[in-house]
Formats: C-alpha cells, sequence, structure tokens
C-alpha cells in the first residue's frame, strides 16, 4: 500500500466511524475484534474507540484503514458454509479495510477437501465464498468492491486425508 | 545395417524421452477370476523392435477384465502361424484361443500377419496382415486387441482409444497443472497444456478432434475448446462465477456446462456456432456436473435441492425434471453406458467414495471396487471399463474397473498427482 495523503486519512477515520456505527449489531463488536488478533497493531485504533472523537485520530486511523488484514484465511465445517463466529473477527478487520478503501477490490478464493467430485465441489467452493461476500455487504462493503472465484478442490492447502488437513482445505481466502 | 539401426533407436530415444514425461503405467490390482484364458505366442521376427507386439496385445486384453493371457514361460511351443500349430499342445494348457503371428520389415515400417485360434474348435477365426510406420507399432498392436477382442465378446475393442487427463505437481500456490492426451494404456503422452493455475473436466468432442476444459489461467475459470492436431483454442465461456463442467452433446454441436452467472450454479447448453445460451436449469440449489443421454434428447445433472448431490434427469423438450438416485446420501457425477441403460457415477458408501453403476430399470445400484476417494467416472466408448481418479499411497491415480466390478486397475504416474481422465469416443 502506498502512503496516503493527509485528507485520505482524514476520510478513513470518518469511514470507520460510519462502519463502526452501522456495525453494531452484535454487543461482542469491540471486545471480539481487539482479541482477534485479526490485525495486530490496526485492531487498537478501532478497539478503543477513540477513531471518530478525535480529529487527530488520523494516524491510528491510518494504520487501521491502509493495512491489509493479516489474517486473511476463514476455514469452514464439513459441507457447510456457515461463518463460524470465530471467524467474525476476521471478517470484520476486512469489513473495515475494505470500507476504508473503497478503491480496493478483492478476491473471495472459496476452496473445500479432497472429498467429493471435483465439479460438484467447485460449486460448494462457490456457495462458501458467496457466504463471505453476503456477510462483507450486510456489513456495508460495495459489492463492486468484491469478486468470488472458486478453486472447489483444486487447489488444497494441505494434503493428505486426515481431519485435520481436509479442516485446513476447507476454507475461504481473501486474496487482495 | 547401420542406417536400418538408426530409425529404430531414434524411435526408441524418443519413446524414453516421452515417458519421462507423463506417461502413466499399468497395475492389475483385481483380475477377473471368470477371465478367458487365451494365449497371445511372441510374434516372430519381431525380437528387434522397439516394442514387443505380442505382450502389448496380451496386455490389452488383461486389461479389460474379460481375458486372462497365459504366461510366456508355460508355452513350450512357439508356433508363428496356424499351420505350425499343435492344437493339443494348447489344450493341455486350458487356453481357449490362440493368438500367433509374424513381423517382417516393410520399408520404413513393418507388417505383421497374425491369426487368431480357436483352440477347442481346432479353427481359425480371424487371419490378417496390417502394416504400420515405425512410430505406429504399439498403435498397430491396440489394433490387432481390438480385433481379437470384437471377435471373441462380440464388443467392438476399444484400445485404440485415447485418455485425456490432468497432472498436478507441488501443493498451494507452486502447484503446476498439465493437461495431457495419452493412449487408453497411458502411454505416448501428449502435453496439451501446462499452467500455473488449475485446469479440470476435460471432455472429448464426439469426434475425437477437439478437448473442451476449464482453465483458470486468467485467475478465473473458464471454458475453452482445443483442437488437438493444431493446438488452436479458443475461449468459448467467460462469465462471472463458475464456467465449468463442460459437456459435448452427441452431434457435436452443444456444449452443457454449469455457468454461475445468474447466482447459484445452474445447467446451461450453449450452441457452439452461434454461442447462443439455453438455461435448462433454474433453483437456488446447486446444479452441475451435466450429461448428454446417448440420443441427445435428456441431460442428467447433480443437484443437492433434496439437501445432499443426487442426480437428476431433465428433458430438453421440457416437462419436469426427474431424480434418479435414491441410494445414500451422496450420488454425484453420472456418466451413461453406451446403450443409455445404466449410470456409472460417485456414490459415497461405508468405505469412501466410489465408484457405482445403477441399473436404470430397476434402480439398484451396486458399488464397483473399493477405491475411498474416487471422482470423475469416465466410461469407455464401448461401456466395459470406467475409468476415474483415486489416490494410492498418497498420490492422485487414474482407476479403472470392469463395467461389471470385477476386474480393476490403476495407471499411476511416475510422479506427482493424476486425475480428471476421460476416455475418448472411438477414433478409427
Amino acid at each position: 500500500m502506498q502512503l496516503k495523503p493527509y485528507v485520505r486519512s482524514l476520510t478513513i477515520a470518518l469511514a470507520l466511524a460510519f462502519v463502526a456505527g452501522c456495525s453494531s449489531t452484535g454487543g461482542t463488536q469491540d471486545g471480539s475484534a481487539a482479541g482477534a488478533g485479526a490485525g495486530g497493531t490496526g485492531t487498537s485504533g478501532y478497539g478503543s474507540g477513540q477513531v471518530s472523537g478525535s480529529g487527530l485520530g488520523s494516524g491510528a486511523g491510518q494504520m487501521v484503514g491502509s493495512r491489509i488484514p493479516d489474517e486473511r484465511t476463514i476455514y469452514f465445517a464439513f459441507d457447510s458454509d456457515t461463518i463460524r463466529p470465530e471467524f467474525e473477527p476476521v471478517l470484520e478487520s476486512h469489513v473495515r479495510f475494505l470500507s476504508a478503501n473503497p478503491g480496493t477490490s478483492v478476491v473471495l478464493q472459496g476452496h473445500t477437501d479432497e472429498r467429493g467430485t471435483r465439479e460438484y465441489n467447485l460449486a460448494l467452493g462457490e456457495r462458501r465464498a458467496n457466504a463471505v461476500k453476503r456477510y462483507l455487504n450486510v456489513q456495508g462493503v460495495s459489492p463492486s468492491q468484491l469478486e468470488v472465484v472458486s478453486y472447489g478442490e483444486e487447489r488444497l492447502a494441505a494434503r493428505g486425508h486426515t481431519e485435520e488437513a481436509h479442516a485446513r482445505n476447507r476454507r475461504v481466502i481473501f486474496a487482495y | 545395417m547401420r542406417a536400418l539401426i538408426t530409425p529404430w533407436l531414434m524411435a526408441a530415444l524418443l519413446m524414453c524421452s516421452a515417458l519421462a514425461q507423463a506417461d502413466l503405467t499399468i497395475d492389475i490390482t483385481r483380475g477377473n477370476e471368470q477371465a478367458t484364458p487365451v494365449a497371445v505366442v511372441p510374434f516372430a521376427g519381431g525380437e528387434s523392435l522397439p516394442e514387443d507386439l505380442a505382450q502389448i496385445v496380451a496386455d490389452d486384453l488383461e486389461r479389460s477384465g474379460y481375458f486372462a493371457p497365459l504366461e510366456r514361460r508355460a508355452m513350450f511351443a512357439r508356433p508363428s502361424s496356424s499351420d505350425e500349430v499343435t492344437y493339443g499342445d494348447w489344450k493341455a494348457l486350458d487356453a481357449r484361443y490362440l493368438v500367433v503371428g509374424r513381423v517382417s520389415r516393410d520399408g520404413g515400417g513393418v507388417s505383421v500377419r497374425y491369426e487368431l485360434l480357436n483352440v477347442g474348435g481346432e479353427s481359425r477365426m480371424l487371419g490378417e496382415v496390417i502394416s504400420a510406420s515405425s512410430d505406429q507399432l504399439r498403435a498397430a498392436a491396440h489394433r490387432i486387441s481390438d480385433k481379437v477382442f470384437e471377435e471373441i465378446t462380440g464388443i467392438r475393442g476399444a484400445f485404440s482409444t485415447r485418455i485425456a487427463y490432468v497432472t498436478s505437481s507441488g501443493v498451494g500456490d507452486s502447484t503446476r497443472y498439465g493437461l495431457y492426451v495419452a493412449d487408453a494404456d497411458g502411454r505416448n503422452s501428449r502435453e496439451i497444456l501446462t499452467s500455473n493455475e488449475p485446469v479440470m473436466s476435460p471432455a472429448w468432442s464426439p469426434d475425437g478432434k477437439k478437448l473442451a476444459y476449464v482453465s483458470f489461467e486468467t485467475q478465473r475459470p473458464s471454458i475453452y475448446v482445443q483442437e488437438l492436431a493444431s493446438g488452436r483454442r479458443a475461449r468459448l465461456t467467460s462469465f462471472e462465477g463458475l464456467n465449468s463442467a463442460p459437456a459435448w452433446s452427441p452431434d457435436g454441436r452443444k456444449l452443457a456446462m454449469a455457468l454461475s452467472k445468474d447466482g447459484q450454479p445452474d445447467i446451461y447448453v450453449m450452441d457452439i456456432a452461434t454461442q447462443r445460451l439455453e438455461r435448462i436449469t433454474s433453483s437456488s440449489s446447486i446444479e452441475t456436473e451435466p450429461a448428454w443421454t446417448p440420443d441427445g434428447r435428456s441431460l442428467i445433472y447433480t443437484s443437492d435441492r433434496s439437501g445432499g448431490p443426487q442426480i437428476y434427469r431433465q428433458d430438453l423438450g421440457g416437462g419436469e425434471s426427474r431424480r434418479l438416485t435414491f441410494t445414500g446420501g451422496y450420488n454425484a457425477r453420472g456418466r451413461f453406458s453406451p446403450d443409455g441403460e445404466r449410470l456409472f457415477l460417485i456414490h459415497r458408501g461405508s468405505r469412501g467414495y466410489q465408484v457405482a453403476r445403477q441399473d436404470l430399470d430397476s434402480g439398484r445400484l451396486v458399488e464397483l471396487g473399493d477405491s475411498q476417494f474416487a471422482e470423475s467416472p469416465s466410461v469407455a466408448p464401448n461401456g466395459t471399463m470406467v475409468i476415474f481418479a483415486t489416490q494410492r499411497g498418497g498420490n492422485g491415480v487414474l482407476g479403472a474397473v470392469s463395467a461389471d466390478g470385477r476386474a480393476s486397475f490403476v495407471l499411476p504416474a511416475a510422479q506427482g498427482d493424476v486425475r480428471d481422465p476421460a476416455w475418448s469416443p472411438f477414433l478409427n
């Protein structure tokens, strides 16, 4: 990412304030975001709730909004496209980043484990990536920033037939 | 003499280099106990050839599951024509049929005179001379296998056909993918496409001249059609979302496919000449893996509208779709037998994902083989075998099982994974 001019930072801070307001549906938002390890230093400004209140919050805002979150993979249960609660903080960190950077787009790569037929798995991977896309849309990310590409079982992250390997393969990756 | 040897040596070297690429070898994993004993005697005059024609014929016949070739060391006579045969010798060895032959040099190639003999009836069933250039020796042997197989079983042989398949090596982002075409016995492989992005779902055109496949080379899945002889290709679809599972209509004019441009994956049929699309299904569930009935009037496809994946049939004239599979919670990627009376599919049973056969009349489903990780079944054009992808020793290999489940073999690659096989139509 390139450095943003000062004015841009302010816009980001305002956007963050907006997002923070919008995404307050869950009561655990702040705590989970801070505890997610999702963005390292990036989450601190948000968790403190100081961004919107301070005109000088641009430093924190810049850190939150200008860095792609470190956690870019979330995992799924067998035969499921349900977002697991423990990954909501990861999604929230991407919501913040994408909302702060409306010119940035991301490809949501859907993956499955090796079991079952390849073409059907391609469809299942798309279903998972679409579940993430819907989540981000609901949180205010513009659909124009999101593209879904399913890889099914064509690009496994882990080999082997263990449940552990399967679990590592059932994933959606944020590819910026 | 020197001038004669050099081309053979060249041919042998070329073959070795091809072998190093992506040829597949064959391991018979289960022989058919009811297979018919047959003896294929080494062809006289073939000793100096780079290929052992009689061995290729014996291997072909064994792989079919219909025949059990006699081991060479059990042969105490080596006749090369019917007038040299003492039938009593072969009756003593329980051989029901006997193949004998003689090879002679013919310009730059060879000519093979072979005969098929009925041992019990002490009669000649077939006698023929075929010529082949020096780089077509294996093809000549497969042609003999085709003739012998058809003469005895009444079923057209499919040994001269080919298979397309996908290879991959590496894991994660550094994976390399390859699309290959090889002879049905895994030899003479030829590279069609290599890519850093996934390649999948190869499908033969009914004339055997083109492959449709899905490639992610633009970071998104698109359906391509490639002419094998020229390598020329065209991108047929690149809609938003899935562009997958191409399947040629029997007349070669249309491709059925799964697209998700309108939401969830649905089945569409594209007229290749006009590129016009017709939507066949529209539902909020997954519909994919289309295949045509042999008469071209209906499609089958996998849908999870009932919860798990099951196979449905839709007449193209309209009307309601009809569910075909009811045994178990996972039945997917159906493919028809050439006569349209049976379905081969992937079924999740107690031991995992297996190739299964369902008779359409009775609805009865039978598991074939004992693979845990079977995928991508593809039926030989004569309906006798099904090739599929499976795993062995942590690697992806191709497996094949006879339509009755009695015989099976695997075709592992020298290195990396092999998968996504597609059996060609008859090519001659």
